[in-house]
């Protein structure tokens, strides 16, 4: 059983193909790692399968319903949410108001309820779950502060508690060890697999720390120049030669 | 419509097309550099036109022009040299250009004399250049770094305080211009030879001729600038990345500077030839035709002088021509330029020649 | 309902008493001058309030509340005047019969200029919304343009660039407050609940907001419309306080005295807005000093007319250029705020004795 399914999409920007006939099956409750050197495609593909690019050809399935060319909010709705490479909070609003916007697209109450009051009922309820995620990934104490003014890690918890709030069954992050030191993205890595039978999801990850990658991925994707180079576990994709060449290099196995 | 109102329309559209694509070009270039819609631009073309009304219809007295000129000299020295530092040869140009006409205006001219037409003009210019480069340093400079509606807002500001300061210093009273014979007398030729009708001739006034070629003139020098000198090239660079530029030693604020001289020089052009072609000129006047050039711009392909220019033409003809094939539409000539925007905006946000500009994910 | 929410609840009705008791010794004492002041001033803040929403809470650069207002203006006007009066004022063509029977009282009148107001913002709204920043200011700019060249243009309708004059001054204290009041509400209320919340996000980074399941473009257009509604109400309440209306009016410089209350009393903040309109307001009014002849002793100052916008525009320059984020900021007022301000002295009092 698989959840995210790509059949060959490819996307190409003018002559440029960002990815080319790139196939993939997620399997279920896995954590996927999707690797590769800069300018591969990664965030393409993140892009394509959250619906900011529709792919000039191939489709994605996600849990065997087509969702290729759907708006990115339609997308978010069958339960796919994503982090972003270079955060991206709602920086004027505060950490709670952050984590309530995910909840909105699972929320009942219409734009015109509140001038009538009619929406406090499910409003108080948002609130609190929004308040529960935020205790769980240790925000409750910035819960009313501005999100922009959050430490860097801070922040991008907060974003995968943002993304959580949206109830997803699958989590794209995009480099989420970004910019941390050995000790943070050690603890990401516990926090990512908890994440993960916690609130019972299917992740898929971009990382450059192949640390993580290799602690928490159960099957891996390379891409380079937009085409898929290999694919399986860690171990297959450590000892790949062709991986090594591309992106990994001599000195990643001397010092694995 | 018979051959020779075509010919008439067209000569009338060729020029009122150039004109916007001489202010359109302002637009465009501080657009291209800054990403700021320069709303103050319609109101350094208003300044050109008075500038030049006032050192030769009115007598402007000897000591506003000199400190006009006092103003001018401080602007592009400060600017461009830097105190304390020796100012290169090519900037004593149009310095010495300038002190001789204040020279002559405080000294040696009689109480009633109007100075030639063109010496006006290039005064005006000058002047106008160093109005704009001072809004640029006062009003811009100090928001480079702030969001960018922040300096828009500014933008705003500046316009209505160079309209209002306009209104104080010159009265919001519409002002006749007198134009000089030689450019309206006009010039009939026939199109016997293509009509084999004697009665079809076609007026002309040169100035319908000179305002077209002057455009041509000024933007094939603009272009010269931009694509075969330093300043050009620093021009472009920072049009793609401003802060790699800094980072490559070029002095960002003065190529800036630079631009809104040249940019402002070009609408000081305009405005005078303008108010030569309609001759009126109020404290409001740059608004409309500030408006139009800017859609002129967009419709062009915000950052490309070229494309300024052919969106400018475009805007002329359609705005002629509109009205010569249906003249009911023309109490809404106004409205065209604005429908046209809205059409190519949501058909082609980037414009005729522009650049496709993507936000990164 | 908690202790602590009766307390701001009642509160804000002591203040809404207080208002109405000021609003009644204003009408009964202050001088018909000091009464207009007092119109505009709410007036203004509904406009402001409409503006900040639009971009200040949501981010979306809009230079189209003159056209909004016009059309408030011109659908209320032609509503609430009498057949008599539009067949004697309409001089460049005849009005057609259908316009000319229909009448109807002031306050469906003012909503119905809201209305229509708000159908012209969604028409707009839908193709222009999709661009972004300064290229939606000039858009918009261009639709307020293009409203008021029909306006001018239609002379059947709207008596073209003569105007009308004559309306009916239903606009006192109590409609001008009453509207405050509601709009103060509404857009509150909206802020409030996640909604509020929804159009910081989309203000703050789209792309994000559409990636957590908001449907960006929707609600766009929401708050587009809301603020092109009680654009329209103030328009509507501007043409019958000050009795007459024409094209001319609905040009661009009445945007950008709103944008300038908007921006002076701080993106993103209502109270800004309220602040805003008070101190622009007035300050406007107050700056009529200069353009009227005064003297400083025996000095004989002549007025200098025009003056005042040179400063007003001087003063955004400076507003912009200095504080940046307005008087406020994106600061609300709270109830909670005053009390936590005047708790904090007390304790510090006990602490000192």
């Amino acid at each position: 059983m698989s959840t995210l399914e790509l059949k060959e999409a490819t996307m190409q920007f003018g002559g440029i193909k960002a990815v080319s006939d790139f196939s993939m099956r997620v399997p279920e409750g896995c954590i996927a790692g999707l690797i590769g050197p800069n300018g591969a495609g990664k965030t393409t593909v993140f892009n394509m399968i959250t619906g900011f690019y529709t792919p000039t050809r191939g489709r994605i399935l996600f849990n065997g319903l087509p969702i290729t060319g759907m708006p990115p909010h339609e997308i978010c709705k069958t339960g796919i949410a994503r982090t972003f490479q270079n955060i991206r909070l709602f920086e004027g609003s505060s950490a709670l108001q952050n984590v309530m916007v995910g909840f909105h697209v699972r929320q009942k109450n219409s734009w015109w309820m509140p001038p009538f009051y009619l929406h406090l009922k499910e409003e108080k309820q948002i609130r609190n779950q929004a308040m529960d995620l935020l205790v769980r990934f240790g925000l409750d104490r910035v819960a009313h502060m501005p999100a922009g003014s959050l430490p860097y890690g801070a922040q991008r918890r907060l974003e995968i508690a943002r993304a959580l709030a949206t109830r997803p069954s699958f989590l794209l992050l995009d480099e989420p060890a970004a910019g941390m030191n050995p000790q943070e993205s050690t603890e990401l890595m516990s926090l990512i697999t908890n994440v993960r039978n916690d609130f019972n999801l299917t992740i898929l990850l971009i990382e450059h720390d192949m640390k993580v990658v290799m602690g928490v991925c159960s099957h891996i994707w390379v891409l380079e120049y937009g085409i898929c180079i290999a694919e399986g576990d860690p171990d297959h994709i450590r000892n790949n030669p062709k991986v090594i060449e591309a992106y990994l290099g001599e000195e990643y196995l001397k010092y694995a | 419509m018979s051959l020779e109102m075509f010919t008439q329309h067209l000569f009338n559209a060729l020029a009122l097309g150039a004109l916007y694509g001489l202010i359109a070009i302002g637009y465009t270039m501080v657009y291209g550099i800054l990403r700021l819609i320069n709303f103050a631009h319609g109101d350094i073309f208003m300044l050109g036109a008075y500038l030049v009304f006032f050192t030769t219809i009115a007598f402007m007295p000897a000591w506003v022009a000199a400190l006009l000129l006092g103003l001018t000299l401080l602007a592009f020295y400060s600017t461009f040299v830097g105190f304390g530092k020796k100012p290169p040869m090519w900037f004593w140009i149009p310095m010495a250009f300038s002190i001789c006409m204040t020279g002559f205006y405080a000294f040696v001219a009689p109480m009633d004399f109007t100075p030639p037409w063109v010496l006006a003009a290039a005064f005006a210019i000058v002047v106008t250049s160093a109005i704009g480069i001072t809004v640029d340093r006062v009003a811009y400079r100090p928001l480079r770094n702030a969001p960018r509606i922040s300096a828009l807002i500014s933008a705003i500001g500046v316009s209505f305080f160079i309209e209002s300061a306009a209104v104080v210093v010159f009265s919001g009273l519409p002002r006749p211009v007198r134009q000089p014979d030689i450019l309206v007398q006009p010039i009939i030729f026939s199109l016997e030879s293509i009509t084999g009708n004697a009665e079809s001739l076609v007026r002309v006034t040169p100035l319908a001729i000179i305002v077209p070629i002057i455009s041509v003139v000024l933007i094939l020098g603009l272009l010269w600038v931009i694509y075969r000198t330093k300043p050009g090239l620093a021009m472009r660079a920072i049009s793609k990345d401003i802060e790699t530029t800094r980072l490559m030693g070029v002095s960002v604020n003065k190529v800036i500077a630079l631009t809104f001289g040249l940019g402002s020089a070009l609408a000081a052009a305009a405005g005078i030839m303008w108010s030569l072609r309609y001759p009126q000129i109020f404290p409001y006047m740059g608004m409309m035709p500030g408006l139009k050039a800017f859609i002129a711009a967009v419709f062009g392909g915000i950052g490309s002088v070229q494309g300024a220019m052919i969106g400018g033409l475009m805007l002329g003809f359609m705005e002629i021509f509109i009205v010569a094939f249906f003249p009911e539409l023309s109490g809404y000539r106004d409205a065209f330029a604005f429908i046209l925007l809205i059409i190519i905006l949501l058909w082609k946000p980037t414009g005729l020649m522009g650049e496709k500009l993507k936000e990164k994910i | 309902m908690s202790l602590h929410n009766m307390r701001n609840y009642i509160c804000t009705a002591l203040l809404t008493v207080i208002l109405g008791l000021f609003l009644y010794y204003a009408e009964n004492n202050l001088n018909p001058y000091s009464v207009r002041i007092l119109n505009l001033l709410a007036i203004n803040a509904i406009l402001a309030i409409s503006l900040n929403l639009i971009y200040g809470f949501t981010g979306m650069f809009s230079l189209g509340h003159a056209g909004f207002m016009a059309i408030g203006a011109y659908v209320c006007t032609l509503l609430i005047l009498t057949p008599d009066q539009k067949v004697a004022m309409w001089l460049l063509e005849d009005m057609p019969d259908f316009l000319l029977h229909l009448s109807l009282p002031f306050f469906p009148a003012v909503i119905l200029g809201g209305l229509v107001a708000m159908l012209f913002s969604l028409i707009i709204a839908v193709p222009s919304l999709r661009l972004g920043g300064d290229y939606l200011g000039i858009a918009t700019l261009g639709f307020a343009e293009i409203i008021r060249v029909v306006i001018t243009n239609i002379p059947s309708i709207t008596n073209g660039s003569l105007g009308i004059k004559g309306i009916p001054e239903y606009a006192n204290l109590w409609w001008n407050y009453g509207w405050l009041l509601f709009t103060l509400y509404f857009i509150y209320a909206l802020l409030k609940s996640n909604v509020g919340n929804i159009f910081k996000a989309i203000r703050d980074d789209e792309i994000a907001a559409r990636t957590m399941g908001v449907n960006a473009f929707f609600y766009k257009v929401l708050s587009f419309c809301v603020g092109g509604f009680f654009a329209g109400v103030g328009g509507a309440l501007t043409a019958t306080l000050i009795s007459t209306i024409d094209p001319k009016m609905f040009n661009f410089m009445l945007t950008f005295n709103i944008l300038m209350i908007v921006v002076a009393g701080g993106l993103g903040s209502i109270t800004g807005s309220i602040l805003g309109s008070v101190v622009i307001t007035i300050m406007l009014e107050w700056l009529r000093i200069v353009e009227d002849p005064f003297s400083i002793g025996d000095f004989e100052v002549a007025g200098i007319p025009g003056m005042r916008m040179v400063i007003f525009s001087l003063m955004l320059l400076l507003i912009i250029i200095f504080r940046r984020s307005g008087l406020l900021g994106m600061r609300e007022f709270s109830w909670d705020a005053v009390f936590n301000f005047f708790n904090r002295r007390k304790q510090e009092e006990w602490r000192r004795s």
